[in-house]
């Protein structure tokens, strides 16, 4: 269906708000690296379980979830409508 | 610990819980949730992803297979906090059409086909069993541990009785809180609220006994990482590829999970809690797991060669002595297991009644939709689904024997429900996967998993014979179910995930591409896809010719009688017009069917406004006109389209109003005669006998009959123009009220007592709710029984039926009440419902009882000037009339 055409140049505001939007939809794509990085530490040499790894881990868990909150609240704002999509 | 304390503690701790959810069921009746709709309920609520199986079998995992317990919390952390792609898309439409389980979603948008229902119901079922039963397993797990360290060392109960009493006692629960009413959201407030406590109680258990652990057996977190190193946990060896498809098979499962789907989606109260649990609920995923290590390592440090890990969390305080955190750490995984199977059966009795239960059931009584009260027989429906589901949750506890390592079951049904993964992703972002598409991929992924993975779970040679395992299916050794193809490299766990989502996807993406999508499915895809593009153009049902009151009889039996009234109201109001009865344009057909479908479903809700509206559902043609026509509408600004409607509305106003006056302007004619006939009748007889008394020598007794007659005849008279008069005072507003407190009562037993003199002869059967009518009004009493009096003396003329009955409803609401007259005759035709209440109107003369027709008229302005109404009821079965009016009047400032 057509729409009317979107502005092609943002505000400051609004264009801080997207950018927000595609760092919230980066932050599993980083999640995802940084939780599969240890499959390539782990191979052969080492077979027991390390407290290093379990620190590893948890603080990258620690990190997700602090970014995420920071996220959480400027994404609650828009609500997502047509001119505010991408 | 005495083994009675724990059952008695355990019996406080279900009535509590009870407590909790009565008080919230009662508060959300009232409409004064609060806080208890915060995102903090929400996200706790999320928490029954951690069942029993984390609670207890997490420190056993990380015992058996090191760190990899924690791609179990991973994938869900990496869906959170990746909210922004999928979950808030998925809550949207599921709040925008009204979603009731992930099988209503699938069946919704693949053209409300309830094969497909049928299929993510069976697949759930399925999944669902073992994992009930594992429920049930480690609450009998656990009471073994207290039982075998009872003093005695006797075993009070046996572990299969207990398991019964379990069960038994969660059916109880999840029945009287899960199916108390009919929701339009199918929200569970109650149970919501009772969840969020157990998790609270989990944490805090599994909290503190790794508190106790690191600070009271190790010496703190410097010696614990010590003793991590020390320790021996050597089969750790992690592969790349089970790594990442575990990462991946918790990802997709805390989506497609029907628990999951339950609380995240449908009982989801506001989507900015979404945002909120986007990180709170991987927080707490991550306090669960904090110290599962620790306690595992030191459990493998402290306990017996042999004792089963998975009980670590708790025989390690038992063992040391701590009989009150053994209590605490028994309550929270007594939590888990009870939150997780509570939500989890409330999910599969919405599926199995909504798309097995429901739809066989119109199927064999075709005219059921229109005649029975459907509100009952679907409640019906889900407590018998409840029951049967944790029946077969026992069942499987019992042939198993319970004895699989906890996390082996846990697995298996994850891949199970990962199955719905690909029609549900491919619905909701690619507008070209179609019905063929779903269902080929949904039954291949079924038919593998079920092959590779769920069958051999039950070990060789039970489900599947030894040769088929060595040998594979048919001899042929590339089907062997855990080495498909020949890959015997992958363990079977990513074996099965790999070909069973790999043939899914492959099927479903095949048979979307092959084949043509019928119009309502095109329809639906393009509603789910485009969901945050605002409403979507075309309608789903063509201007059909259908009876609105055949339609608000159906919408009473499914969404109640007031719910439904109010509903058809709201809609009448929007299209301009008053009363009870909208025109059944497709903008109404589809928010009628939207609001069913929170009830039934959508597939079920379409069926059976098909069955009234007949062949009223698009075509492909329609599709494309209405495309082109809402292609050149967009060019339109939005204003105008907002006047258009304006002037719609008024349009419809006007032609109603015009109709009206119409009609009027004839009756006010056959009234002009009507009037000077009433008028000249008296008159007449006073003249004609008035004259013969001025004639003189009559004897005295005719005297006194003429004197009478021209009496009788005045009085007559004198009524007519009385009720005239009153009813132009009550016209101008000048009338005086005389407030007071009354008993409604009191005022129906007046009315009903004076009503008796209109035709004495009658039997009337008068049904009245005497405890409803128990109330206090501040009101003008003589004015409103005079309104009573005449409701009820026109139901004892004109009430029809053989045996004539009269109903008296009381209902009180929001500081009104209102009292319906209903009574069983043949009701009054539709075209005139809008005429009784004008001046001099009468329907029929067959049964003139006196009176000019003025009755009704007076009877509306009494009420509008008691700040009330009465209005005719439609679809009762009968003459029906509802008086509303305030609970308390104030006298106006005039």
């Amino acid at each position: 269906m057509r729409r009317p055409k979107p502005p092609l140049f943002l505000a400051r505001a609004p264009y801080r708000r997207r950018r927000l939007r595609d760092a919230a939809r980066l932050l599993p794509v980083v999640g995802i690296f940084l939780l599969l990085l240890p499959l390539l530490w782990t191979q052969d040499s080492r077979m027991a379980l390390r407290s290093g790894d379990v620190i590893y881990f948890f603080l990258v868990w620690v990190g997700l979830i602090g970014v995420a909150a920071a996220f959480a609240a400027g994404l609650r704002g828009g609500d997502g409508t047509d001119d505010e999509e991408d | 610990m005495p083994f009675n304390l724990l059952v008695l503690s355990c019996l406080l701790y279900v009535a509590f819980l009870f407590a909790v959810a009565f008080v919230v069921e009662r508060r959300a009746a009232r409409g004064r949730l609060g806080w208890l709709r915060s995102p903090l309920v929400y996200t706790l609520s999320l928490s029954i992803y951690c069942t029993a199986w984390t609670f207890y079998g997490a420190v056993g995992y990380a015992a058996r297979s090191g760190l990899e317990f924690l791609t179990i919390y991973f994938g869900p952390t990496l869906v959170f906090i990746g909210w922004w792609w999928l979950l808030r898309k998925l809550v949207r439409i599921g709040r925008q059409y009204h979603v009731t389980s992930i099988a209503d979603l699938i069946s919704s948008r693949y053209g409300k086909s309830n094969l497909l229902g049928v299929i993510v119901t069976l697949i759930a079922v399925i999944a669902a069993t073992p994992y009930i039963a594992l429920q049930l397993q480690s609450v009998v797990l656990s009471f073994g541990v207290f039982a075998s360290a009872a003093p005695d060392g006797s075993r009070p109960l046996d572990p299969g009785q207990t398991a019964v009493w379990v069960a038994v006692g969660l059916a109880f629960f999840t029945i009287l809180f899960g199916t108390r009413n009919l929701d339009a959201r199918e929200q569970h407030h109650g149970i919501v609220t009772a969840i969020a406590v157990e998790a609270v109680v989990k944490l805090v258990a599994l909290l503190a006994v790794g508190s106790f652990v690191v600070w009271g057996i190790a010496g703190g977190v410097a010696d614990v990482i010590a003793r991590i190193d020390a320790a021996d946990l050597s089969a750790w060896q992690v592969e790349p590829g089970r790594w990442t498809g575990l990462i991946f098979l918790s990802a997709a499962a805390v989506i497609t999970l029907p628990r999951m789907f339950q609380v995240m989606v449908v009982e989801n109260e506001d989507e900015g809690h979404l945002a909120r649990a986007s990180w709170a609920f991987p927080l707490y995923l991550m306090a669960m797991s904090l110290f599962i290590v620790p306690i595992a390592v030191v459990g493998l440090e402290r306990m017996p060669a042999g004792s089963n890990p998975d009980m670590f969390v708790l025989t390690l305080p038992l063992a040391e002595g701590q009989g009150a955190l053994a209590m605490l750490v028994f309550l929270g995984g007594f939590s888990s297991a009870t939150s997780m199977v509570i939500v989890e059966s409330i999910a599969l009795a919405t599926m199995i009644s909504n798309h097995v239960m429901i739809p066989l059931w119109l199927r064999l009584r075709p005219g059921a939709a229109a005649a029975d009260d459907l509100r009952s027989v679907v409640l019906m429906a889900r407590r018998l689904a409840i029951a049967v589901v944790l029946a077969l949750g026992y069942g499987y506890y019992h042939v198993s024997g319970g004895s699989a390592a906890l996390a082996a079951i846990g697995l298996i049904a994850f891949l199970g429900v990962a199955q719905v993964l690909p029609a549900m992703l491919g619905g909701i972002f690619w507008r070209g996967a179609t019905r063929t598409g779903a269902f080929l991929g949904l039954v291949t992924g079924l038919v593998v998993w079920a092959y590779t993975s769920f069958l051999p779970s039950f070990g060789p040679g039970a489900a599947l014979s030894q040769a088929i395992f060595a040998d594979g299916l048919f001899g042929l050794s590339w089907l062997r179910p855990q080495a498909l193809f020949g890959t015997q490299a992958m363990d079977p766990i990513t074996h099965a995930l790999f070909w069973s989502l790999a043939l899914n996807v492959l099927a479903f993406c095949l048979g979307s591409l092959f084949t043509f999508p019928g119009p309502v499915e095109r329809l639906q895809g393009a509603a789910f896809v485009n969901v945050f593009e605002g409403a979507v153009g075309p309608q789903r049902w063509a201007r059909g010719q259908v009876d609105p009151e055949a339609l608000l009889g159906m919408a009473q039996r499914i969404l109640g009688e007031e719910t439904a009234l109010s509903f058809f109201q709201a809609a009448a109001r929007a299209q301009g017009k008053e009363g009870f009865l909208p025109d059944p344009t497709p903008t109404f057909l589809d928010q009628l069917e939207t609001r069913l479908s929170g009830s039934v479903g959508a597939a079920t809700a379409h069926a059976m406004i098909s069955q009234l509206v007949g062949r009223a559902t698009v075509t492909v043609e329609d599709l494309m006109a209405v495309a082109s026509e809402s292609a050149q509408l967009l060019e339109y600004s939005a204003q105008l389209e907002a006047r258009e409607a304006e002037l719609t509305r008024t349009a419809g106003a006007l032609r109603e109003a015009n109709e009206k006056l119409t009609q009027l302007s004839l009756q006010k004619d056959a009234f002009l005669s009507q009037i000077s006939h009433e008028l000249r009748t008296p008159m007449t007889s006073i003249r004609a006998f008035s004259e013969i008394l001025t004639e003189g020598d009559l004897p005295p007794e005719s005297v006194v009959r003429y004197g009478k007659i021209i009496h009788d005849e005045a009085k007559r008279l004198t009524r007519l123009l009385d009720d005239l008069l009153d009813l132009s005072v009550l016209e101008n507003g000048s009338v005086q009220l005389n407030l007071g407190l009354a008993s409604l009562q009191g005022m129906l037993d007046t009315a009903l007592t004076a009503a008796r003199q209109t035709r004495p002869d009658r039997e009337f059967l008068v049904i009245r709710d005497l405890p409803s009518e128990a109330i206090y009004l501040k009101t003008d009493a003589d004015r409103l029984t005079q309104v009573f009096i005449n409701l009820i003396s026109n139901a004892r003329k004109y009430c029809d039926a053989a045996r004539p009955e009269l109903r008296i409803v009381v209902r009180q609401r929001a500081g009104r009440v209102t009292v319906d007259f209903i009574d069983n005759g043949k009701g009054i035709p539709k075209d005139s419902q809008t005429l009784i209440f004008e001046k001099f109107a009468r329907l029929t003369d067959a049964n003139r009882a006196g009176g000019a027709g003025l009755g009704l008229a007076i009877c509306r302005e009494i009420m509008t000037n008691l700040g009330g109404a009465v209005a005719y009821l439609p679809g009762q079965k009968g003459a029906a009339f509802r008086v509303t009016l305030p609970l308390r009047l104030e006298r106006q400032a005039a």
